[in-house]
């Protein structure tokens, strides 16, 4: 039962329970109109503070497309925060307006911290570096949607895996499911930390290192491409030494499987040519539209909305 | 070789790892203590080589917790008219709330200053805890 929980971690839902959201999911994706006046007269407070268009746009549209309504800030600025208000005081407040709150927080451990205060169900949109679990959700919607499921899946996750935080907490999700293979594709200076290395040996789920993504690519069911992310690096030199180290080009796609698809959480930046944007396999902007979709699935759950009839 | 009388009435804290004494005599607050309490550094052991002991002349209910979180391998002897009648061997606590603070720069309960954080024990051969809130490990 989903009702009333919060979404602070990924790991906060059991199998079962993400089956629940993401079959959901499928059926909204299936038939979008079903669900227009599924949350009438609910409101979502989005409290963003700190900026992420996406994500905040991408749970007002959920809402919206719900029929509810939205409130909320993306500015800090123009909060009680400016006054001095803590977050467990705008957790307890907001929540005596809204049915559901979803977070941003720079500092890690906020989105946990108002769902001890809040009245209402809190959902993490992002705390610092910590976690940032619909974007997981997002993520698991993309390959069941193409791939039927995540049995027997070979997963190529490439790019920054030092610092990705999302990369991690995929990682991490997938490896609960059966039978999953991953292949970290990544310069030595980025590869998968040892936190992740160490759960998979334990789990022992099976997977490989490598540096050589057009060697790698045939072997393929997804390929999760990440970008190198200037903020993390102290030197401008390492940064522009690494950022271009992997594109994903029309010749490199040859490579790869029919039926592979190619993931990336966006924003990018160089890598992956425009020219693979026209590409059928590539996955990347269909993306967008499932995380609007699994956000749907997710508020409805938490607010314990019966499924309309057809 | 300086000797301490022994104890008839009290507790004795033994088998503390040598420079850990000082650091449990704070957390336990001994210094306000009215009664007598004498911290010893850097005493012989044949099993330690050297170790701290606190003898403590009264009977108080001690903080496990904190006891477990400094060092789980110290020994609690508690003695009655000279007799040890009790004696307790730690373990590191599972969880252990508003005893710790978390050392992350970036953890939100740096910001909000809350006082009864609960961390959880994920390393009980190093005493490493995790923050609940941000997942950062760290110790006493």
């Amino acid at each position: 039962m989903l009702k009333d929980r919060n979404l602070i971690a990924p790991s906060d839902f059991s199998l079962e329970e993400l089956d629940e959201v993401l079959s959901l999911a499928e059926r909204i994706v299936q038939d979008p109109s079903a669900y227009a006046e599924a949350c009438k007269g609910k409101i979502l407070a989005s409290l963003f503070y700190e900026p992420s268009t996406r994500t905040k746009f991408s749970f007002d549209a959920a809402m919206l497309r719900l029929g509810g309504s939205t409130l909320g800030f993306s500015d800090p600025n123009t909060s009680s925060t400016a006054k001095g208000e803590t977050v467990a005081d705008s957790a307890r407040t907001v929540s005596q307006y809204a049915d559901v709150i979803v977070v941003r927080h720079p500092k890690e451990g906020t989105a946990k911290l108002m769902s001890r205060y809040a009245e209402c169900p809190v959902i993490n949109a992002g705390d610092g570096g910590h976690h940032h679990p619909t974007q997981t959700l997002t993520d698991l919607l993309t390959m069941r949607h193409y791939k039927g499921g995540f049995d027997g899946l070979t997963v190529g996750v490439c790019g920054d895996l030092k610092f990705g935080r999302t990369i991690h907490s995929l990682v991490t999700c997938l490896a609960r499911y059966q039978n999953v293979r991953f292949l970290f594709i990544s310069p030595e200076e980025l590869s998968m930390p040892a936190f992740v290395i160490e759960e998979l040996r334990a789990k022992g789920v099976p997977f490989a290192e490598t540096d050589d993504l057009e060697a790698s690519i045939s072997q393929l069911d997804v390929l999760y491409m990440s970008r190198v992310q200037r903020e993390r690096f102290i030197s401008e030199e390492e940064y522009l030494r690494l950022k271009d180290y992997f594109i994903l080009t029309a010749d490199k796609m040859a490579l790869a499987k029919p039926d592979m698809i190619v993931m990336h959480p966006l924003p990018r930046v160089n890598e992956i040519a425009t020219e693979v944007d026209k590409d059928p396999r590539a996955a990347y902007f269909a993306q967008v539209k499932f995380g609007m979709y699994v956000r749907m699935a997710l508020i409805m759950k938490l607010l314990g909305i019966e499924e309309p009839q057809a | 070789m300086i000797n301490v009388s022994k104890l008839k009435e009290g507790i004795v804290i033994d088998h503390i790892r040598a420079g850990h004494g000082y650091k449990i005599f704070q957390q336990l607050g001994l210094d306000k203590l009215d009664d007598v309490v004498v911290l010893m550094r850097n005493v012989d052991s044949t099993k330690m080589g050297h170790k701290d002991l606190i003898k403590i002349e009264t009977h108080l209910d001690l903080n496990f917790d904190v006891l477990g979180l400094i060092d789980p391998d110290v020994t609690i002897s508690y003695i009655k008219e000279g007799v040890r009648v009790n004696k307790i061997k730690l373990s590191p606590p599972e969880k252990v709330t508003g005893i710790l603070t978390c050392k992350n720069p970036r953890c939100i309960t740096n910001q909000e200053h809350i006082g009864d954080v609960t961390f959880y024990l994920v390393d009980p051969e190093t005493n490493q805890y995790a923050c609940e809130y941000c997942d950062v490990r760290t110790s006493l």
